[in-house]
């Protein structure tokens, strides 16, 4: 008996292992998710008769998304997030790049207690602090308007300004001393050189910051109530009263909203590995 | 008015200057590097004009010193200072302010009540108890943490559908939260997926997986792991390929089989970020709030602190001891940050 065949066959029973673990794995993942999406297909019969895993009859019944887009005012929701969306993300871009620029290509006085001051605020997670925030933003007159969401998520996201400062440095400065010579001042140079090259960092920025936008619960949970100001994520946990055990119609809602989760993630799929490791590590 | 510009015509015999009054020599002392003659002519002949119709401006200074390049950088961070100021520090400030009183968050009235808000909070135990239950989301965050440590590691070796499964794992993360809510209130109901799968495989229960403290914040982090895991993975895969290829094949030639490989090249290598997720996962599980809220509301037990805060300042009216509940959140985040720092020195944490 010599060793080298005994390796080979552990090695072999070791790729099966893995595999069987991955699939394991994949199954975990995808089962609740297809559940679900079978469940979105079904009659109300069908749901209250068969069993969690059974079939749906009329694989074409798409009789539920109608109901979870009407009844559901869905199709408010989807309008009202890409308004918020469309806005929050043009402000973070500006925002953390007219941050970015200011910080990395001037000297002035202040800009270690500037920095200090976006570096603390990294540190304060946005749950906790929400008791006042609420408070300020009801001082403005904003609560139960769109405008409340769009300045939170403008005005407290700290990690696309480290991805902007980041990339930022990369651009060589010559470009800058060259356009200021032929006569461009700061905005012109903001404007014409640093923005057109940021490009790639404004993508990462978009990316991210869409879907976590897209997903969150917390923010338009607290500020907008008024029923035709839901987004996806407030007006599908609204589902809950009205459908009550309307379990097809609760899925197909949830299913709407993975949708175009999935379509961007299928799409841009390096894109995001990459922004979210940059995002959390910041 | 601070220096003189060292390329003051009067001092400086410009070379290029053709001639003692000809206009151009002039047009230097605006900008620092216009001692060049081709792009003064090139870039700026308009400028030229505009400079030499005003002969005689005293002691003019380069444009690094003038007050308005001073000013500049402050144009561009005006908004998001004012921004960062409005919905960052001034809430801090005033929420540590509120957790001294007895404020509802409406009555133009508060009393100052000391430090009663934060007594009240570490003494009645229906407060206390819901750090509780962030042991069971930090027992789900240890379990996150192997769980996508062993799929990086089998994933960053070549295999068939490798990509496929990457992006599987992945995918929970990016899914909504109120969506992944619905999918495990079916997943976990009574004659739901859980159980019609439990059933396939021959075990029949009737357990209402949500019904006792127990079972529902176990289910709870549970969905916990299925959510979060995508993210740990992908950030202990990417460090594990950022190790050079050349490491492996070498250890590979040394005779090194694949445990001895995990133990000395991708334990080193994942070492930052894995002190990453460890802090991640003990600031997040202490402000869960999403599913827990989602899916059963706080009830049966599953109350976590952040579900409480927000009950107690947006249905209670308990402005104060929200706030006060609030400052010890943070405190205790700040707290583990600054452990953290203290045990990974953390050179890429660089001002500027």
């Amino acid at each position: 008996m010599t060793p080298a065949p005994t390796s080979r066959r552990r090695l072999r029973a070791g790729t099966v292992l893995t595999y069987l673990s991955l699939i394991a794995a994949t199954l975990v993942v995808l089962l609740p998710l297809a559940v679900v999406l079978l469940t979105s297909l079904k009659t109300a019969e069908e749901v209250s008769e068969g069993g969690a895993l059974s079939l749906p009859g009329d694989w074409l019944n798409f009789r539920n998304y109608a109901t979870a887009f009407t009844d559901g005012h869905l199709l408010a929701a989807f309008g009202n997030t890409a308004f918020i969306l469309l806005f929050s993300l043009a402000g973070t871009v500006i925002i953390g790049s007219m941050t970015a620029y200011a910080v990395d290509r001037f000297d002035f006085r202040a800009k270690k207690a500037v920095m200090a001051l976006f570096l603390v605020a990294t540190l304060v997670p946005a749950v906790t602090t929400q008791v006042a925030t609420f408070q300020v933003v009801n001082g403005f007159g904003l609560v139960d308007t769109r405008w409340a969401p769009i300045l939170l998520y403008m005005g407290t996201d700290i990690v696309s300004v480290y991805i902007f400062l980041q990339f930022i440095r990369s651009i060589p400065r010559s470009l800058d001393e060259a356009a200021r010579l032929d006569g461009a001042n700061a905005f012109t140079i903001y404007r014409k050189i640093i923005l057109p090259l940021l490009k790639p960092a404004i993508a990462t920025v978009v990316i991210i910051k869409g879907i976590t936008t897209y997903n969150d619960f917390y923010i338009p949970f607290l500020y907008l109530h008024s029923e035709d100001l839901g987004t996806i994520s407030t007006a599908l946990f609204r589902f809950k009263g009205p459908f009550g055990a309307h379990w097809e119609a609760i899925s197909a809602g949830a299913i709407l909203v993975i949708l175009p989760t999935l379509v961007v993630f299928l799409l841009l799929q390096r894109w995001i590995y990459n922004g979210f490791a940059q995002g959390a590590t910041k | 008015m601070t220096e003189k510009p060292p390329n003051s015509p009067r001092t400086v015999t410009d070379p290029s200057a053709p001639a003692p009054g000809a206009p151009r020599p002039r047009t230097a002392p605006g900008t620092t590097v216009l001692t060049a003659p081709a792009s003064a002519e090139a870039g700026a002949p308009t400028r030229t004009g505009a400079r030499a119709a005003a002969p005689r401006r005293p002691a003019p200074r380069s444009w690094r010193d003038s007050p308005l390049r001073r000013a500049t950088p402050w144009f561009f961070l005006a908004v998001p200072l004012a921004l960062l100021l409005t919905f960052t520090y001034v809430p801090v400030a005033s929420m540590i302010s509120y957790s001294f009183t007895d404020w509802d968050g409406v009555s133009p009235h508060r009393e100052f009540t000391g430090v009663d808000n934060y007594v009240q909070i570490f003494t009645r135990p229906e407060m206390f108890r819901v750090f509780f239950v962030s042991g069971y989301y930090l027992a789900a965050s240890a379990l996150q943490i192997g769980v996508a440590l062993y799929f990086a590691t089998v994933l960053s070796f070549n295999l068939r559908f490798r990509n496929f499964f990457k992006g599987v794992l992945f995918f929970p993360y990016l899914i909504n939260g109120v969506a992944i809510g619905f999918v495990f209130l079916y997943f976990f109901q009574d004659g739901g997926t859980l159980d019609s799968v439990l059933a396939w495989l021959g075990v029949t229960t009737d357990h209402p997986w949500l019904g006792d403290p127990t079972s529902a914040n176990l289910s709870l982090a549970g969905v916990s792991v299925w959510r979060f895991t995508g993210l740990n993975f992908v950030l202990f895969l990417g460090a594990i390929q950022s190790v050079p290829g050349e490491l492996y094949e070498a250890a590979q030639l040394d005779g090194a089989d694949r445990w001895q490989q995990f133990r000395h090249i991708i334990v080193p290598s994942i070492k930052p970020v894995l002190s990453l997720s460890v802090i991640l996962a003990i600031s997040g599980s202490l402000s869960v709030f999403e599913i827990p809220y989602i899916m059963t509301g706080g009830a049966t037990g599953t109350s976590t602190f952040v579900i409480q805060t927000v009950k107690l300042a947006f249905q209670f009216n308990k402005t104060g001891l929200a706030s006060a509940a609030a400052v010890v959140l943070l405190a205790l985040i700040l707290l583990l940050t600054w452990v953290q720092r203290r045990l990974v020195p953390d050179d890429k944490v660089d001002l500027v």
